[in-house]
């Protein structure tokens, strides 16, 4: 197996999902990378003490927006010149957009969603969450090269202590759709509290909390119990809480040991920013609600009732 | 101008894979993709008054037709049906094949796809065909506006809010979060049944059955299982002492 990862990165910083991914690969086989973009060269070192033994590095003028299509003329080259029949991504907005496209481009099987990988007597079988996650379905590939995209936070990122790689430059013939888009803007809320990406416990809110003020609920659980506060996408839009804490597809992907999350449905886009969480807790008035289908201890009630005394209970604990 | 939006007709309900074939199936009531409501939407919120043509476009089996006819309701002009049983059990490689034909029949300006499939969780096809069409193409939109022969969208990525500009023509997948779809009319439902609907075979697109289906595609389902257990999840109902339910699960699993 010739296995190549895609690495994304935002400024100087790789992402985590992606190194995980790295570090799964490496621990199947030999495996190298390709970083796009500008810094890429930068980030080759890093990428080597996740397991790349090789990191394609493109720094091209076309690259330097995060745009997938001009990603997919790399990648296609790399895969020409490297000789991989295996090429891995871990998802985002961006990864999705350029496993797709370089699928269509090399007439290669795209797997997506994939929660495990594994080699079973040589074969490389995916594993795939279906159906609300009821079904897991072994995926395979019929031909060469096989692309796979991993849903957030299927692996650590766990060093493998690699060495330093060989870093090769990169530079392909850039297909006229490709380079058409061009990003004109950029604007990023920074965020105030703590990180979510690291907390150890989040408190997020949904619709369900019913109106903006109703934030503090979540504002006083979470400091109670020592962790950040996360939010929905539809209270985003809605500008209840700012941008820097939503979780989700087109947020943050979230990993804590406990999630608590109060007047949240669970729709899949909220779902795949924070499934691979420890513990979950989910406290919804509506029993239907999708999100008791993957919480660990689903509570049928009302927020407003159950927060403020859950708050007072956890701080009489502590004190 | 002409769009073209691409919508998928998927089952209604409680979903199951057939053990035999390995699919999902298909057999039971089906429904527009809500998410793919957005799409059109969005395409007749830029067609406004105008003379802009559009026309949604599925693949599937007669029974996507309902879904078309729900797209016609809304308010789309004319519907474009690829159905063929050669097409049965297509991947994202051999469906990028079929859509892209279909769509280059049609030569639209701009075509739309809403965020992602209910059924398949699929958020992957617009770019692949986009790759085909040999055209940009941009994800995730939260606003969209046309102008001459270019089009700017705002989206939302996991770092914040891009703006893009692209050439037409271009492929579009639009966020649920860029409009509430309308509910068709009485008016409409009565109207879509006399509207244009087209349905084509592979043989119609010039497609050859090698190239679509089970083998025209690339990726192959081998097993299907039982995901490893979420542990002892359970699920209460608030009878006045769900706090404290809480805080002894918590205490139990040693998180506070």
């Amino acid at each position: 197996m010739a296995t190549l990862v895609f690495l994304e990165h935002h400024g100087s910083e790789l992402q985590k999902g992606s190194l995980g991914v790295l570090a799964k690969a490496a621990s199947l086989g030999d495996v190298d990378a390709v970083i796009v973009g500008d810094a890429a060269k930068s980030l080759a070192a890093q990428a080597g003490k996740y397991g790349a033994k090789k990191v394609w590095a493109c720094e091209d003028a076309e690259v330097a927006q995060p745009l997938p299509q001009p990603r997919v003329d790399v990648i296609a080259k790399v895969v020409a010149d490297g000789g991989y029949d295996t090429v891995l991504f871990a998802n985002s907005v961006l990864a999705a957009d350029v496993a797709a496209g370089l699928a269509a481009r090399l007439d290669a099987g795209l797997n997506w969603d994939l929660a495990d990988i594994e080699l079973q007597g040589g074969e490389l079988i995916g594993k795939r969450p279906a159906l609300q996650d009821s079904v897991y379905v072994d995926v395979g590939w019929t031909s060469t090269p096989r692309l796979a995209l991993f849903r957030a936070g299927s692996f650590d990122a766990t060093e493998t202590g690699g060495g330093e790689p060989e870093v090769v430059d990169v530079s392909p013939q850039y297909a006229a759709h490709s380079t058409a888009l061009k990003l004109v803007g950029q604007d990023s809320e920074e965020s105030s509290g703590p990180s979510i990406e690291d907390a150890p416990v989040i408190v997020a809110g949904g619709r369900g909390l019913g109106a903006p003020e109703n934030f503090t609920l979540a504002e006083e659980l979470a400091q109670a119990l020592g962790g950040a506060v996360g939010a929905t996408r539809a209270v985003v839009d809605a500008g209840w809480y700012p941008y820097s804490a939503q979780i989700g597809q087109t947020g943050k992907t979230v990993s804590p040991k406990l999630y608590v999350a109060l007047g949240i449905s669970g729709a899949i886009q909220h779902k795949v920013g924070m499934q691979s969480s420890g513990t979950i807790v989910a406290i919804n008035k509506d029993a239907n609600a999708p999100i008791f289908d993957f919480s660990d201890l689903g509570v049928v009630g009302d927020v407003h009732e159950i927060v403020p005394r859950l708050t007072e209970l956890i701080r009489a604990r502590k004190s | 101008m002409k769009i073209a939006v691409c919508v998928k007709h998927v089952p209604e309900g409680t979903s199951r894979i057939d053990p035999g074939s390995k699919r999902l199936d298909r057999s039971g009531e089906g429904a527009l993709n809500h998410f793919d409501a957005n799409a059109v939407e969005e395409a007749l919120r830029l067609k406004g008054d105008s003379d802009t043509e559009v026309v949604a476009v599925s693949l599937g089996p007669q029974k996507a037709l309902d879904s078309l006819r729900k797209a016609l309701a809304m308010g789309a002009d004319r519907a474009v049906l690829v159905s063929d049983e050669a097409a049965v059990g297509s991947d994202l490689v051999a469906t990028s094949r079929l859509l892209a034909a279909a769509l280059e029949k049609e030569e639209p300006d701009l075509v739309l796809f809403g965020q992602q499939a209910s059924d398949a969780d699929g958020a992957v096809l617009w770019a692949a065909v986009a790759e085909r069409l040999g055209r940009p193409v941009v994800s995730q939109a939260m606003e969209l506006t046309v102008d001459g022969g270019s089009l700017r969208a705002k989206r939302q990525t996991e770092f914040g809010y891009d703006t893009i500009e692209a050439p037409l023509p271009a492929v579009v997948a639009v966020s649920d979060a860029i409009n509430e779809p309308r509910y068709p009319s009485l008016k409409g439902i009565m109207g879509a049944k006399k509207k244009q609907q087209d349905v084509f075979s592979i043989a119609d697109l010039g497609i050859d059955a090698g190239d679509v289906g089970e083998a025209g595609s690339r990726t192959t389902v081998l097993a299907l299982g039982t995901p490893p257990a979420r542990g002892d999840a359970k699920k209460i109902e608030d009878d006045g002492n769900a706090a404290q339910a809480i805080v002894d699960f918590l205490a139990e699993k040693r998180l506070i």
